[in-house]
């Protein structure tokens, strides 16, 4: 510690011992240190914290009611009174992207919240108990694997006969999605099961729940956590092409509805850039930095990634 | 060992255990199983389509026919017919368990029923005429893709390979984040709408009749190029994004060092030692992704117009026709279970390890 404060660079910075440069010292620079190492956490975290941002002053400085049908005169390019311009049914196309984005990744987090849960419950009564329950959960994984969930969930929103909210669409992504984590969340807790600290607690006496929650689940963390990333992301995805074939909630103005009134419009062909290409930034923006995330937090969890060629 | 406890014991004990071993020779064989599997996932599949509509209480063909009913006219005239071949077709008044057995029986002749908006038309005819649009771009496009992406992946996780292929990377990186269908519509904006050069949407000119001349083959050829583009772009990175990371796994592997050691050039060790081993779990990949790739050209048709499945799926779901729809999902899932099952069958033949188990 005392070495790195007397560094030329640190004197260099007039901050010697105690206040910022303490601070600096302790806190700071190993996150940059680590920042270096790991820049893509960082430029997706800074991606994600972009789009944040975008949304967080939209909604304080802009109307964001105006993403309602006819609110504003149609088809207009961008311009001072309307930054995002207007599309054919007279959205004010900045308040639906402010509203929108937001939504999208709501449907996209509860659906990978939904998905990883059940998904590592399912992995860790598989992999722990082992015998038949194992096979049972193994079974339902392989058959739910090669059956597309996307084309089962469009047979049931069809046979349900209306429009599914955010939440729910959100939900029953979810439902569906489980089964690919549960399936690399399985695989990683045998390969942990053998492990000499998980032998040891469980010859110490340490319960079943004890041995999974204690010792299992904090060692799984950064690989659940980046597998959260990624199910976010298949889940937007998903839930973007079930708007985009028309079986999204039509007053909703999430992403995937843009581009759904944007292709039945073909507002490509009317030449109304301005109306396609904020949902398109922003579905990119929001897949790079998840993508770059899940990177990272891969980097983070599995250090054999870390000898980057 | 086994035949010779086996002679000793009398005739019909041999003859049963005989059996067995047929048997069990027949089922404990790796494809025979696989096969099952599929079927497994077939019938399964087709049960939770028959069973969703009737838990939902809602009947699609009544639901239809009343909307069509309501707009009255012309149709009118169609209804009746319609009605009766449906009560004919489904004997819905017969018990669940014998619609259940129709249904299968069916779905094993490949009969996917009539379409409701296009009542005449069966909808394997449908289907049919759609398919061969989509079989014919994805079935290129995933070979020229795997191809390409898993070879750029291979350099791009090789130490000594030349300094400017790193620079491949990121757009590699970013063009794998961005939805194949998004790339459909920055591709249909700038080489169709500004710059021209290539159609905007379809499968072929409007005004033709498809056929088999050659001007008729390069007009589609002409409109699949930007729809293939699309998927080609986005699939690459996926593929040489998983690619490098078993390349860059692969480095520290004990049999590289040796390889290194015998002082083999290094053109050998890459393609016989690094991307031989690096391949395998490229395979896997592939069967594990097809599900994503077909939804996802699903949507780069409804982009495009282009006359394929995902087309007709949206024209089914608007005019809510859903013995299209339903037949629809069927035959994707009999196409994904069946090319898993042959990835399945054929993986043997690049893993030796697997063969030698069997």
């Amino acid at each position: 510690m005392t070495q790195t404060a007397t560094t030329p660079d640190a004197i260099d910075r007039g901050q010697v011992g105690g206040g910022w440069g303490q601070f600096y010292d302790d806190r700071l620079s190993p996150i940059k240190r680590y920042a270096v190492r790991n820049p893509s956490l960082i430029v997706g975290l800074g991606l994600m914290l972009s789009l944040a941002l975008f949304v967080g002053i939209g909604h304080l400085v802009w109307d964001t009611e105006l993403y309602r049908v006819l609110s504003t005169p149609t088809r207009l390019a961008p311009s001072f009174e309307y930054p995002f311009g207007t599309d054919t049914q007279g959205r004010d196309l900045l308040a639906v992207s402010i509203r929108g984005t937001p939504l999208t990744l709501r449907i996209g987090l509860i659906a990978g919240f939904v998905s990883i849960g059940l998904g590592t419950v399912a992995a860790f009564i598989a992999a722990y108990y082992r015998g038949w329950v194992d096979y049972g959960v193994r079974s339902v994984v392989d058959v739910g694997l090669a059956m597309p969930g996307l084309l089962i969930l469009i047979l049931v929103r069809i046979n349900i006969g209306r429009e599914l909210t955010v939440d729910e669409m959100g939900f029953a992504l979810g439902m569906v999605g489980w089964v690919f984590p549960a399936r690399t969340i399985r695989a990683q807790v045998l390969v942990m099961r053998e492990a000499a600290y998980v032998e040891l607690s469980r010859l110490s006496g340490t319960s079943g729940m004890g041995v999974i929650f204690k010792e299992m689940l904090p060692n799984l963390i950064p690989y659940i956590t980046a597998s959260l990333v990624g199910a976010v992301a298949g889940a937007i995805l998903a839930s973007i092409g079930l708007e985009a074939i028309g079986l999204g909630r039509f007053s909703d103005p999430t992403l995937g509805m843009t581009i759904f009134w944007n292709i039945q419009f073909s507002s490509i062909i009317l030449g109304m850039w301005w109306w396609w290409l904020p949902p398109l930034v922003a579905i990119v923006i929001v897949f790079l930095g998840l993508f770059l995330i899940s990177s990272g937090l891969d980097e983070w969890s599995n250090p054999r990634l870390r000898k980057r060629v | 060992m086994i035949e010779q406890t086996q002679a000793v014991q009398d005739s019909s004990t041999s003859i049963t255990s005989s059996v067995f071993r047929i048997l069990l020779a027949v089922f404990g064989n790796f494809v025979v199983r696989r096969f099952f599997f599929f079927l497994f996932v077939v019938w399964l599949a087709s049960t939770v389509i028959f069973i969703i509509p009737r838990l939902s209480g809602q009947d699609p063909v009544k639901e239809k026919l009343l909307l069509e009913a309501q707009r009255g006219g012309a149709i009118q005239q169609g209804l009746d017919a319609m009605a009766k071949s449906y009560q004919k077709r489904f004997g819905l008044d017969l018990p669940i368990w014998v619609q259940y057995g129709n249904f299968l029986s069916d779905l094993a002749r490949l009969d996917l029923g009539t379409s409701i908006a296009f009542f005449p038309r069966t909808v394997n005819d449908i289907v049919f005429e759609s398919l061969i649009w989509t079989l014919g771009l994805i079935g290129t496009v995933t070979i020229i893709a795997f191809t390409l992406g898993t070879l750029a992946g291979a350099v791009l996780g090789w130490p000594r390979r030349p300094g400017w292929v790193q620079y491949l990377f990121l757009p590699l990186l970013t063009l794998a984040a961005v939805p194949q269908y998004l790339l459909g519509m920055i591709l249909i904006f700038v080489f169709a709408f500004s710059l021209g050069w290539l159609p905007l949407f379809g499968g072929y000119e409007p005004a033709t009749l498809p056929n088999l001349s050659f001007d008729f083959i390069i007009d589609v050829l002409r409109h699949a190029i930007l729809p293939a583009f699309a998927i080609l772009f986005s699939v690459i990175g996926f593929w040489a994004i998983g690619m490098r990371g078993m390349m860059i796994n692969a480095q520290g592997e004990d049999y590289m060092i040796q390889a290194d050691a015998k002082g083999l050039k290094g053109a050998r060790i890459f393609m016989r030692y690094a991307v031989r081993n690096a391949l395998l779990p490229q395979v896997t990949g592939l069967a594990l992704v097809l599900g994503t790739i077909i939804t996802g050209q699903v949507l780069v048709e409804r982009v495009f117009s282009y006359p394929g499945i995902g087309d007709i799926l949206f024209q089914a779901i608007r005019l809510s026709d859903f013995f299209v729809i339903r037949g629809i999902v069927i035959v994707i899932i009999i196409g994904i279970a069946g090319a898993t099952f042959l990835l399945d069958v054929l993986y043997p033949l690049i893993d030796p390890r697997i063969r030698v188990k069997n």
